[in-house]
C-alpha cells in the first residue's frame, strides 16, 4: 500500500516492517523493552506530514477517538 | 478448511461478526490487527493510500494509532448533481485504534473527513475474544450515518447505511481472505450464504428507498 506522499512510500514500507515484527514478537507478548522502530517512524513521519500540509489534508482538530462520543450508547 | 465468519445481528442494529481465529497462538487481538491493516489490500481496490500519522504505547501499554486513507470517492448517479463539480475526486478518512494486549481486545473508530458536510459516517468496532469459545473472535461493528444537505438528509442516510451493510460482507472477504492466507492455505471465494443473502437483500432495499426518496426530495423543491 503506498502513502499520501508519493516519496514516502519507501520510508513507510521500511517502517512498516520494523512495526510488525515489533509487535507480533514484542508487544503482544508482553514484552516491555524499548521500540527499535523510533528512528525509521520519525523519518517516515516527517515526510508524510509534509505531504499532508502541502495536500491540505484536514487532519488536525479532532482528539484521539474523538469525533461525536455522543454516539457511546453504553 | 478457511476459517469462516459468521454474522449475527443484535438488537439494536449492531452487527457481530464471530470470526474463528487462525492459529491459537496468534490470538485475536493479532489476527485482527492484521486483517485490519492488510484488509484494504485484499478486497477493497478503492483504499489508494494507507498512512500512520500518530502511534504511541500509553502507560498502561495500550497501543494507541491513528491512520490517515484515502479512497477513490464513489457516489452514485443520483447523488453526483448535488455535488460541487470541483469536489474532490479523493475521499480522506480517519481510523483511530487502541490495542490492549492485556485484555487481548482492540477498538476501532473510523470516519470520513472529506464530504463531511454531505454525508458523515462512523464506525466504530470491538475486537474480544468470545467469551463462549476462547477460538473465535467477536467483533461488533456499528455505524452512524448523517447528512446535512437540506432536503436530502434522509435520502443520503439510507444510502450510507445500505453501502455500510454492502461493506459487511466485504469485511467478512478481507477477514476471511486474510485468515486463509495466514493458515498457508488457498483462499476460498464462498461466504457463509446467510451472511450474502441477508446483506445483499438489505442493501438493495436500501438503495432503493434513497432513490426514491432523492426523487420525492427533487419533486417537493419545485412545488
Amino acid at each position: 500500500m503506498n502513502s499520501v506522499g508519493e516519496a514516502c512510500t519507501e520510508l513507510k514500507r521500511e517502517y512498516d516492517t520494523c512495526f510488525n515484527r515489533w509487535f507480533a514478537e514484542k508487544f503482544l507478548k508482553g514484552d516491555r523493552s524499548g521500540d527499535p522502530c523510533t528512528e525509521s517512524f520519525r523519518k517516515y513521519q516527517r515526510c508524510v506530514q509534509a505531504a499532508i500540509k502541502e495536500k491540505e489534508i484536514p487532519i488536525d482538530g479532532v482528539d484521539f477517538m474523538g469525533p461525536n462520543k455522543d454516539n457511546d450508547r453504553r | 478448511m478457511v476459517s469462516p465468519c459468521r454474522v449475527n445481528q443484535g438488537n439494536n442494529g449492531e452487527i457481530f461478526l464471530l470470526c474463528r481465529s487462525a492459529k491459537k497462538h496468534l490470538g485475536p487481538s493479532l489476527c485482527c490487527f492484521l486483517a485490519t491493516i492488510s484488509q484494504p489490500l485484499q478486497v477493497s481496490n478503492h483504499v489508494l493510500t494507507e498512512d500512520i500519522i500518530f502511534r504511541e504505547v500509553t502507560p498502561t501499554n495500550c497501543l494507541i494509532s491513528r491512520r490517515l486513507l484515502t479512497k477513490t470517492s464513489r457516489a452514485p448517479r443520483w447523488m453526483e448533481r448535488y455535488l460541487p463539480k470541483h469536489m474532490a475526486s479523493s475521499a480522506y478518512i480517519i481510523e483511530d485504534s487502541i490495542v490492549d494486549p492485556q485484555k487481548r481486545t482492540m477498538t476501532t473508530l473510523t470516519w470520513n473527513i472529506s464530504h463531511a458536510r454531505l454525508m458523515s459516517v462512523e464506525e466504530r468496532c470491538h475486537y474480544r475474544i468470545n467469551p463462549e469459545n476462547g477460538s473465535w473472535t467477536e467483533i461488533k461493528r456499528e455505524a452512524w450515518v448523517s447528512s446535512n444537505v437540506y432536503g436530502l438528509s434522509r435520502a443520503i442516510q439510507e444510502f450510507g447505511l445500505a453501502r455500510f451493510k454492502t461493506g459487511v460482507t466485504k469485511t467478512m472477504k478481507g477477514f476471511e481472505y486474510v485468515l486463509a492466507k495466514m493458515q498457508g492455505e488457498t483462499p476460498s471465494r464462498t461466504l457463509a450464504e446467510t451472511a450474502t443473502e441477508r446483506a445483499r437483500e438489505t442493501a438493495l432495499a436500501a438503495k432503493e428507498k434513497a432513490k426514491d426518496l432523492a426523487s420525492h426530495a427533487q419533486k417537493k423543491q419545485y412545488v
